[in-house]
């Protein structure tokens, strides 16, 4: 099919013919989160639109966990929801081993396990991980999310999957992140936000 | 809205002489980096190894998981010169995506997710690490074992940035 520009009388395949074309993205920057000098104990994304059908989330983190372990767990909640409506499975390795968890009706989710650093870790070093949260705005499922991450420190560190239920049906609208072990995520932890339509 | 997925650069073996791929020149127009590689050599168990800035110092280091089948097990690998970029398959094209985060930050280490399915004997899940804060420029994807170990024809390795808002 050919259509045919009113303003220029220019014919393309394009319904924009004369125009630049449009092609809808479907992978789209929704919110950044950066985190300043004196770190902070969450990073929050909120008023999320219902317009895409998944959502992902990319991370790059380090926690003020002490004691000398390296890695720290991003954990996840929605919609402000601390009742204990989470569930969770995880599989891990650390260089010695590989081993599994799973724990029910938790106050939080596992955002990604193992994939923040710590204050033991060398300087400079953050986790990273990547959360896939799928069909966040259907009312008619619970929610469940998978995440890859993993933070190396050429000696310790480990690389870990996981993932988690939320039994709600209402689409999520907010997410919340944060450190399981450390209270407060460090200076240069970057949270990005994407919705990815169908 | 903008595009914040964008494919940079895509190259594909058809040579069968080709020991490494390379992408150079890459901007600080992103913030995350994604590699997507469907390689293959014509012996199983061989690796991608990727060196970042053409550093091959022992300035890497990389934690996996495997699972064959069988069983599932866990290796580190400190002081490395090159970090993990995927396997190849022998039997088929092996299918890997590497992810750099926050690749041009002149603040952190680099470090990136690699999932690996190397259909002949595993699958992978590696964490490496590059211990510099200097912004990745260029990403050199080297098979393992001597110049003389070539890609199959038809391997191919795709660059994409992906920018956050």
């Amino acid at each position: 099919m050919s259509v045919s520009s009113v303003k220029t009388g220019a014919t393309g395949i394009s319904l924009l013919t004369g125009n630049a074309y449009y092609l809808p993205p479907d992978f789209e920057s929704i919110a950044t989160v950066s985190v300043g000098s004196g770190g902070t104990s969450s990073i929050d994304f909120t008023s999320i639109p219902s317009t895409y059908t998944h959502l992902q989330i990319k991370l790059l983190g380090r926690s003020n966990r002490s004691g000398g372990a390296v890695t720290d767990n991003w954990r996840i909640r929605f919609n402000s929801d601390t009742a204990s409506n989470y569930t969770r499975h995880e599989m891990w390795g650390d260089g010695g081993g590989a081993y599994a968890y799973g724990a029910g009706n938790e106050t939080s989710g596992s955002g990604a396990s193992l994939s923040l650093s710590t204050t033991s870790s060398t300087s400079n070093n953050f986790g990273v991980a990547v959360i896939d949260i799928l069909d966040y705005a259907n009312t008619n499922k619970y929610k469940t999310t998978r995440g890859l991450g993993g933070t190396d420190n050429n000696g310790g560190g480990a690389v870990a999957i996981s993932s988690s239920v939320w039994r709600s049906t209402s689409a999520v609208t907010s997410i919340t992140l944060f450190g399981e072990l450390g209270g407060t995520l460090q200076q240069y932890s970057h949270a990005a936000l994407y919705g990815i339509t169908a | 809205m903008a595009k914040t997925y964008e494919p940079i650069a895509t190259t594909t073996v058809s040579n069968g002489t080709t020991n490494s791929v390379e992408f150079t020149s890459i901007s600080g127009n992103y913030t995350d980096l994604i590699i997507v590689a469907s390689a293959k050599y014509s012996s199983a168990g061989y690796v991608i190894e990727m060196t970042f800035n053409s550093d091959t110092g022992t300035n890497y280091s990389y934690t996996r998981i495997t699972g064959d089948g069988t069983s599932a097990a866990s290796t580190r690998f400190t002081s490395q010169s090159k970090a993990f970029g995927g396997w190849t398959g022998a039997s088929a094209f092996a299918a890997n995506v590497v992810q750099i985060m926050n690749y041009s930050n002149s603040t952190t280490y680099k470090t990136a997710l690699t999932r690996a399915n190397p259909v002949d004997d595993r699958v992978a899940a590696y964490v490496s690490l590059w211990r510099s804060t200097s912004a990745i420029t260029s990403i050199k994807l080297t098979l393992e074992g001597g110049a003389t170990n070539y890609y199959t024809s038809g391997s191919s390795f795709t660059l994409y940035g992906i920018k956050a808002a």
